[in-house]
């Protein structure tokens, strides 16, 4: 601490070259938290996916539909605990940005293939007595302010012809899963069944199974797979999370995108702060030699330099993680809940603070071994 | 008592025997200091005068322990400076040298009293105890005023004098002073030798200049010369004008 005072004075020394320099770090930051927190937006679906779930959709594509009458046959299977099923319904709530999925549900097995998304015992009978109800997701109810009782009007360009299909809010889930899905609209499949015209009555979506043992699933996906091999309805099984980063895959391969520009961002970022290091130290030769002259070790001037290094990181890096954080919050209403979780987490923010800490201490490292192998003599005759 | 033939006692607090220095300049070998004797008693005020390129701050550098030479041994107060690693000798320039620079050096971002204090923060001292320390260099530079000025709010010859308070705040063995007021109008420079004066005569403080302002080395006790890189005692002050010119 005693040394606090010249590191803070040689720290505003440029107060221009300081601002730039700690304006690169909150720019760089600001983008690598945005970056980590869309990245994990888009493998929230992989991270929170049930170990014990596999999903069944048409070998052709998930859009393609499979038969009502398959589920019978997958139950024949040893090592289910449960198979529950799932129609994409894709309507609008009012406006066309308002999107968010909707599910046509199997209220009979709903529950237990996924635990973790509960919905009250009250709330749960209503529903199943209510032809036209729904379950809403606690975020999407939030979003739109939407209280159970409410009548909700969806428009779906996909079933039914045009109008709205009304729905009566019976009950809201919350997901017990930290980041878990709370975004979700269900309705029931019987409802829907209804309404679709004869060539379409009887088929779902997807499949989705839930095992007595996790270590099964590749047994049981292949057996899956096997009973409808060579039939209209081919199968593709696979675990839930393989299933979520395929879906992630469809937008492209963002994680090597978010590398790619979060390599180029941190060797942009360790070129520019080690350049204005470089230039500080080259600078401040004569007073660097006068402090080893007075008796300033070798190591106390190295660190005095990368502490200065550092120093600009944590402050340049603080600044980009708080302006993120305020931002990303905006980005996600801005987006209207097409990327399912958009937040923060302790764990971005916490890596933003070692990446903007590592940079600073590379970037400060060739200066700073340089002015610690900077010989007086040398340095003092150059004055 | 300064002596260059290497007669001097055990006594001395300087003793500096057989130091040669050479460098090695584009595959040449220029000899700087040839086989140099020194000794200087506790108290000395020394200048060394001499052309340029004579040697007078190499020998310099290599009394403060800024250098190592090529043969010899310097020793300080008891301690042989010359076989020290650097680490150790850094430690022992913190403890006993003070440098006064032509360009006083200070820390443009340092106020005064921040420059006075730097030598301190490398010792075990308190706050409060620094802060008496500066004070007191301070006042004895005649700038105890002017402790929150930066070095551009004040004259060359106020820079110099903070400049000899951080010298002297540590109370170091001896002063190291490379050519102090070179870069001084007169009175700017008398002003400062006059506080030199007074550092020895009042503090009896060891003091060893390099100069080629004869005013300057007249205020010494000991005039000595150097030429090609050989040290000769009591040279008359018309010679060594002479060859500076």
């Amino acid at each position: 601490m005693k040394y606090s005072s010249l590191l803070f004075a040689n720290l505003f020394r440029k107060k221009v070259r300081l601002m730039l320099t700690i304006g690169s770090f909150a720019a760089a930051l600001f983008l690598f938290t945005f970056l980590a927190v869309v990245k994990s937006a888009f493998s929230r679906g992989v991270e929170v996916a049930g170990a014990d779930r596999l999903v069944v959709i048409n070998r052709t594509s998930i859009i393609q539909p499979l038969p009502i009458a398959d589920r019978d046959k997958i139950l024949t299977i040893p090592g289910i605990k449960a198979i529950t099923h799932n129609n994409w319904f894709g309507g609008v709530y009012q406006d066309e940005k308002n999107f968010f999925p909707q599910f046509a549900i199997d209220i009979e097995n709903q529950r237990m293939v996924f635990p973790e998304m509960v919905v009250p015992d009250d709330q749960w009978k209503t529903f199943l007595n209510d032809r036209q109800g729904a379950i809403a997701g606690a975020r999407t109810a939030k979003r739109f302010g939407w209280k159970v009782g409410d009548r909700i009007p969806i428009k779906t360009t996909l079933f039914g012809g045009p109008g709205a299909w009304e729905f009566n809010l019976d009950g809201i889930y919350h997901n017990d899963r930290p980041g878990g899905d709370e975004s979700q609209f269900w309705l029931q499949y019987k409802y829907f069944d209804e309404s679709m015209p004869a060539d379409q009555k009887g088929l779902i979506g997807w499949y989705v199974i839930r095992l007595d043992n996790p270590e099964d699933a590749a047994r049981v996906a292949g057996a899956v797979d096997a009973v409808f091999a060579n039939s209209t309805y081919e199968t593709k099984t696979e675990t839930e999370s393989a299933f979520a980063a395929s879906w992630v895959k469809q937008f492209g391969n963002i994680e090597f995108l978010i590398l790619t520009i979060g390599s180029v961002v941190f060797f942009t970022l360790l070129l520019v702060t080690g350049n204005t290091m470089a230039i500080a130290v080259r600078e401040r030769t004569a007073e660097l030699a006068v402090l080893k002259a007075v008796g300033f070790s070798d190591r106390a001037v190295l660190f005095m330099v990368l502490g200065e290094s550092i120093l600009i990181a944590a402050i340049g890096g603080t600044l980009g993680l708080v302006f993120a954080a305020a931002a990303v919050p905006v980005l996600a209403n801005a987006l209207n809940g097409l990327l399912p979780v958009l937040v923060v987490s302790p764990v971005t923010l916490l890596t933003g603070v070692g990446f903007a800490l590592a940079v600073g201490a590379l970037s400060g490292l060739i200066p700073a071994f340089g002015a610690m192998r900077l010989r007086v003599v040398d340095a003092l005759r150059r004055v | 008592m300064v002596r260059v033939d290497g007669s001097g006692s055990g006594g001395a607090l300087i003793q500096v025997r057989g130091v040669d220095k050479n460098y090695s300049r584009a595959g040449e070998e220029i000899h700087v200091l040839q086989s140099l004797n020194l000794d200087v008693d506790k108290g000395e005020f020394v200048a060394f005068m001499g052309p340029s390129g004579s040697g007078k701050t190499t020998l310099l550098n290599l009394l403060g322990g800024l250098d190592v030479p090529t043969h010899g041994s310097i020793t300080v107060d008891g301690d042989e400076i010359t076989h020290m690693s650097a680490g150790k000798l850094t430690q022992w320039r913190a403890r006993h040298v003070g440098f006064i620079f032509q360009m006083y050096n200070l820390i443009p971002v340092l106020n005064a009293f921040q420059n006075v204090e730097l030598p301190l923060l490398l010792t075990k001292l308190s706050k409060s105890e620094r802060r008496q320390h500066v004070e007191a260099a301070l006042t004895i530079v005649g700038l105890a005023e002017r402790m929150n000025h930066y070095p551009r709010q004040l004259s060359g010859g106020q820079e110099q004098r903070v400049a000899i308070a951080r010298a002297i705040v540590a109370d170091p063995t001896f002063l190291l002073c490379d050519e102090p007021t070179g870069d001084l109008d007169r009175k700017s420079a008398d002003e400062i030798l006059d506080l030199l004066t007074r550092l020895s005569t009042e503090y009896h403080k060891t003091i060893l200049m390099v100069t080629h302002d004869p005013a300057a080395a007249e205020r010494a006790h000991t005039l000595l010369h150097l030429n090609k890189g050989v040290l000769v005692e009591g040279a008359h002050l018309d010679q060594v004008a002479g060859g500076v010119a």
